[in-house]
C-alpha cells in the first residue's frame, strides 16, 4: 500500500489508474508542441476545413485546431480578443470589416470558395424550378437572410421562384439548421448548400442556377503573421485544396 | 430604442411565459401534491423526471422535441391531424417546449410548501366532514401561498430565458416563434449593438423586477432542495 493509497480508501489499481490520469492531464500528455494554428470556420465549411487541416498536417506536420460558429460571433469574439490565426468566413462582409479595423494582415483576404444553393426535397423525384410553385401550403427551409449568406441568396432565389408566396418559409440559424429541419421531416423543401445534398440521392435535389442569386463568396483572411499561419494560408489557394474543395460541392474562383 | 420587432418579441415572449405559467400550474398543482404526500416507494423516481430539466442542456430537449413534432413521429402526426397545421415552428409547440422546461421550477417550489404543511390540520378537517376538494381548496391552498407565488413566478421567469430550446424548435418566425432571446442573438450575430443594447437591457430589468418581487415577499426559495 502506497502512502496514497492508504490516504484514499479505494482499492490500489483505481488509485494508480487515477494518479497516472491526474499526472498525464497535468502534463498535458509530455509531449511539448508548438501551439497549434488556431482557425476560425465558417459552420457550412467545416466538413471541408476538417479534411483540409488534416491533408495539412500530414503534408507538413503541424496540427490544426479548427472553431466552428456562425462568421458574425467569431467576428465579434475577434473584436474582443480570441486569438485565431486564420479565418475562413461565411462572407465578404466581416472578413472585410476585420480588415477595415486593422485587426488583419494586410493583401492577405481572398475567396476560397463560392457557395452553391440546392433546392432538396427528399420526398419527391427530380425537384426543379416549378417545384416551389406548385408545393402550396407546404414549409421550406432556408438559412436566416439577416445571420446567413445561404439565407440572403435562399431569399432572393425564392423571391423568382415562388413569387405568389405557396410556402409558408421557417429560417434555421444557419444552413446546417435549415438542413436538419427538412432532414428531421419537419421542413417538406429546403434551400440548403449544394455541399450538403452532395452525399444524398441525385433525384432528391436540384442544383438551383447560380443567376438566380448573387454569389455566394466565402472569403479568407490572415490574422497573424506566423510562419505556420502563412503556409496554411498558401495551402488554402494551392490547387490540391482548391481540388478538393470543389470535390464538396463549392465552386472556387 | 427598441424596434419594432424586439417589442413584437417581448410581448409575443410574455405571452409565452403567460401561458405555459398556466398550464404549468394545472399540471404541477396536482403532481406536486402527489409527490408530497405519496407514501409510494417508486415516488424517487418521479421527482428525478420532474428534476431532469433542471441538468439536461436544453439542447438535447429541443433535439427530442424536433424528432417528436416531425410528421413522422407519433405526436407530429396525431397534432397535424387533430389540428391540420404542424408543432415545429409553431406558437403551440414553443408553450410544449416551454412547460417540459420550465416544470421544476413550478413543481418544487409547490413540493415544499405542500410538505410543510401538517396533516393534523388536514386531518382535522376532515373529520369536519370537509370533502376533499373542499379541503384542498379552502385550506391547502391558502397555507401554501408563498409557494404558489413563487412557483407562478419562476416558472414564468424560467420560460422568459428560454433559448435553446426555442432555437432548435421556433424557426425564427416574428410574432410567431421569434421569441426576445432569439431576437438578442439575431442582433448579436450581426452586430447591431443598439438594438442588443435595447432588447438586453429591457429583459435585464424585467426578470430583476420579478425577482425582487418574490425575494421580497418571501425569505427564500431554493428551487433546488439539497
Amino acid at each position: 500500500m502506497s502512502f496514497w493509497a492508504r490516504l484514499v480508501p479505494m482499492s490500489g489499481t483505481l488509485t494508480r489508474c487515477l494518479l497516472l490520469g491526474s499526472v498525464l492531464l497535468v502534463s498535458g500528455g509530455g509531449v511539448a508542441q508548438a501551439d497549434p494554428l488556431r482557425v476560425a470556420v465558417a459552420s457550412n465549411f467545416m466538413g471541408v476545413a476538417t479534411q483540409l487541416a488534416a491533408n495539412f498536417e500530414a503534408e507538413f506536420g503541424y496540427p490544426v485546431t479548427l472553431i466552428s460558429g456562425s462568421t458574425g460571433k467569431h467576428a465579434l469574439q475577434i473584436q474582443h480578443g480570441l486569438s485565431v490565426d486564420l479565418v475562413l468566413a461565411a462572407d465578404v462582409e466581416r472578413p472585410a470589416l476585420l480588415e477595415q479595423q486593422g485587426l488583419t494582415i494586410p493583401g492577405t483576404r481572398f475567396t476560397y470558395a463560392l457557395g452553391r444553393l440546392a433546392l432538396w426535397q427528399p420526398q419527391a423525384v427530380s425537384p426543379g424550378p416549378e417545384t416551389i410553385s406548385h408545393s402550396d401550403g407546404a414549409t421550406v427551409a432556408l438559412a436566416n437572410p439577416k445571420l446567413a449568406p445561404y439565407g440572403l441568396a435562399a431569399q432572393r432565389a425564392l423571391i423568382r421562384l415562388d413569387p405568389a408566396v405557396s410556402v409558408k418559409r421557417v429560417y434555421g440559424e444557419n444552413v446546417a439548421q435549415a438542413y436538419q429541419f427538412v432532414y428531421s421531416g419537419n421542413a417538406q423543401l429546403g434551400l440548403v448548400a449544394y455541399a450538403q445534398v452532395l452525399s444524398q440521392p441525385p433525384t432528391s435535389y436540384w442544383l438551383v442556377p447560380g443567376s438566380l442569386h448573387a454569389p455566394i463568396e466565402q472569403q479568407a483572411v490572415l490574422l497573424k503573421e506566423t510562419h505556420v499561419g502563412r503556409a496554411f494560408w498558401r495551402y488554402l489557394q494551392s490547387e490540391k485544396a482548391l481540388e478538393l474543395i470543389r470535390e464538396h460541392g463549392y465552386d472556387t474562383p | 430604442m427598441l424596434s419594432d420587432s424586439d417589442i413584437t418579441a417581448l410581448i409575443l415572449t410574455l405571452k409565452l411565459a403567460a401561458l405555459s405559467t398556466l398550464i404549468l400550474m394545472m399540471l404541477g398543482l396536482p403532481l406536486a401534491w402527489w409527490l408530497a404526500r405519496t407514501q409510494w416507494r417508486g415516488r424517487f423516481l418521479v421527482e428525478a423526471l420532474v428534476a431532469l430539466p433542471l441538468v439536461l442542456p436544453p439542447t438535447v430537449l429541443g433535439f427530442y422535441l424536433l424528432i417528436a413534432f416531425s410528421p413522422n413521429a407519433w405526436l407530429g402526426r396525431w397534432y397535424q391531424h387533430i389540428t391540420g397545421s404542424q408543432l415545429a415552428f409553431s406558437f403551440s409547440g414553443l408553450v410544449i417546449g416551454s412547460v417540459l422546461y420550465s416544470l421544476p421550477f413550478v413543481v418544487q417550489p409547490l413540493q415544499t410548501a405542500f410538505s410543510a404543511i401538517k396533516s393534523d390540520l388536514i386531518d382535522a378537517a376532515a373529520t369536519l366532514r370537509a370533502s376533499p376538494i373542499d379541503r384542498f381548496f379552502n385550506l391547502v391552498l391558502p397555507l401554501a401561498r408563498p409557494g404558489l407565488v413563487a412557483a407562478m413566478v419562476l416558472g414564468f421567469a424560467h420560460t422568459l430565458g428560454e433559448f435553446g430550446v426555442v432555437l432548435m424548435i421556433g424557426g425564427n418566425l416574428p410574432g410567431e416563434t421569434q421569441v426576445a432571446s432569439v431576437a438578442m442573438y439575431e442582433h448579436v450575430d450581426t452586430l447591431q449593438f443598439e438594438n442588443a443594447h435595447a432588447l438586453a437591457g429591457t429583459l435585464l430589468c424585467l426578470s430583476f423586477v420579478l425577482l425582487v418581487g418574490v425575494y421580497a415577499t418571501h425569505k427564500r426559495y431554493s428551487v433546488l432542495r439539497w
